[in-house]
């Protein structure tokens, strides 16, 4: 039910958007063109942002210091009766995109998604996004230096959407 | 504060790879950073260049502003520094409907464009605006009501039942959304 609803948003908004326009008498081809156009300044100016912020996360997950901690981390995560293995999850969530989405694919394949660890990744991957690249790209397109408060808020709701996450998957499973 | 974040992810990086004598995996991930971030770019690009064309239809038709008044009421609340009838209202409203179903990639080109028009009202060009920050923390709490993603990624790899953490994710990013917007209001209070 639900993916056929999701299956059909973009095509049903597409075509609310091309009637609409037809209605109201839009030149709607000249129109898309112009709104097109503007993608290349977009690229242009989010390229440095994507390559910077790809420079120093790769450079950093890759040096393996993340599992370093993990290992210290390990006896702490038992006495709360959450599987170590979410661990990676919740850190890399906020900060990568595409890692967060191979750790998922890797605990749906090495556990299954019905197990309660799938589950909880699903949860906690559904019920948050990617912080650092949302504020690297949204702020380095406008050219903000000053960011102020806007990390701390960031990363607050990530952190209370993995909390809420543990607790609703225990809860209700 | 992305200045620290930045100069501590390489130099921590980097000083453990020496640490732990992995310097080839260094050499090899510096080379590979430049052709990663060139595939994404190139992967988004088209992506945006389209929806920024549908977008503009919508903008032109008037589509956009009438869907934008049925989100003023609680757009007005979250963003009391935004003027009235300003267009980064529809800019806002459309990326958090594309967020809400999951279209990441959509919602992407449309956080621009509202950041670009907030930047407009904003008094110190390099410093973040209030506004500013409420819509970034909307967007890293993650409104989504259908994660397509994760959906189909469940049936890929056989689930019995998919869509049942639809509801769990729903009150998940509540939640986080509520919390997140309420933390917002506490800082830009108490640092002014």
């Amino acid at each position: 039910m639900l993916s056929t609803i999701s299956s059909l948003v973009i095509p049903l908004l597409v075509l609310l958007v091309v009637l609409y326009g037809i209605i109201k008498k839009v030149n709607i081809y000249d129109v898309f063109v112009d709104g097109s156009t503007e993608s290349f300044d977009l690229v242009l100016t989010m390229f440095p942002c994507l390559l910077g912020m790809i420079f120093g996360v790769n450079i950093f997950l890759k040096s393996g210091v993340l599992d370093f901690i993990f290992k210290l981390l390990e006896p702490f995560f038992s006495y709360v009766k959450v599987p170590i293995e979410i661990f990676p999850m919740m850190i890399m969530r906020p900060i990568s995109g595409s890692s967060s989405l191979a750790i998922l694919n890797n605990i749906y394949e090495g556990f299954g998604p019905d197990s309660f660890i799938g589950r909880l990744a699903s949860v906690i991957q559904g019920s948050t996004d990617t912080t650092f690249y949302i504020l690297t790209l949204y702020f380095g397109s406008i050219g903000i230096k000053k960011i102020r408060y806007a990390l701390w808020s960031g990363l607050f709701a990530d952190i209370l959407g993995i909390i809420a996450a543990v607790f609703l998957v225990n809860l209700m499973f | 504060m992305i200045n620290k974040i930045w100069g501590f992810f390489i130099v921590v990086g980097i000083i453990f790879c020496l640490c732990t004598e992995k310097v080839d995996i260094l050499n090899n991930e510096i080379l590979e950073c430049t052709k990663s971030s060139l595939d994404m770019i190139i992967k988004i690009f088209p992506v945006m260049a389209l929806w920024l064309g549908i977008m503009n239809i919508a903008k032109v038709s008037g589509l956009l502003n009438k869907f934008s008044k049925l989100l003023s009421p609680l757009l007005r609340k979250l963003f009391p520094e935004i003027p009235e009838g300003h267009e980064s209202f529809s800019f806002i409203a459309s990326n958090i409907v594309a967020n809400m179903f999951g279209l990441g990639n959509a919602a992407t080109p449309f956080g621009l464009k509202a950041m670009k028009s907030l930047q407009e009202i904003n008094k110190n060009k390099t410093v973040a605006s209030r506004s500013m920050i409420t819509f970034l923390v909307l967007n890293t709490s993650g409104v989504t009501i259908i994660p397509t993603t994760i959906i189909s990624l469940r049936m890929m790899y056989g689930s019995k039942n998919p869509t049942e953490i639809v509801v769990a994710c729903i009150l998940a990013t509540l939640f986080s959304t509520v919390g997140g917007l309420m933390m917002d209001r506490f800082l830009a209070r108490k640092r002014g």
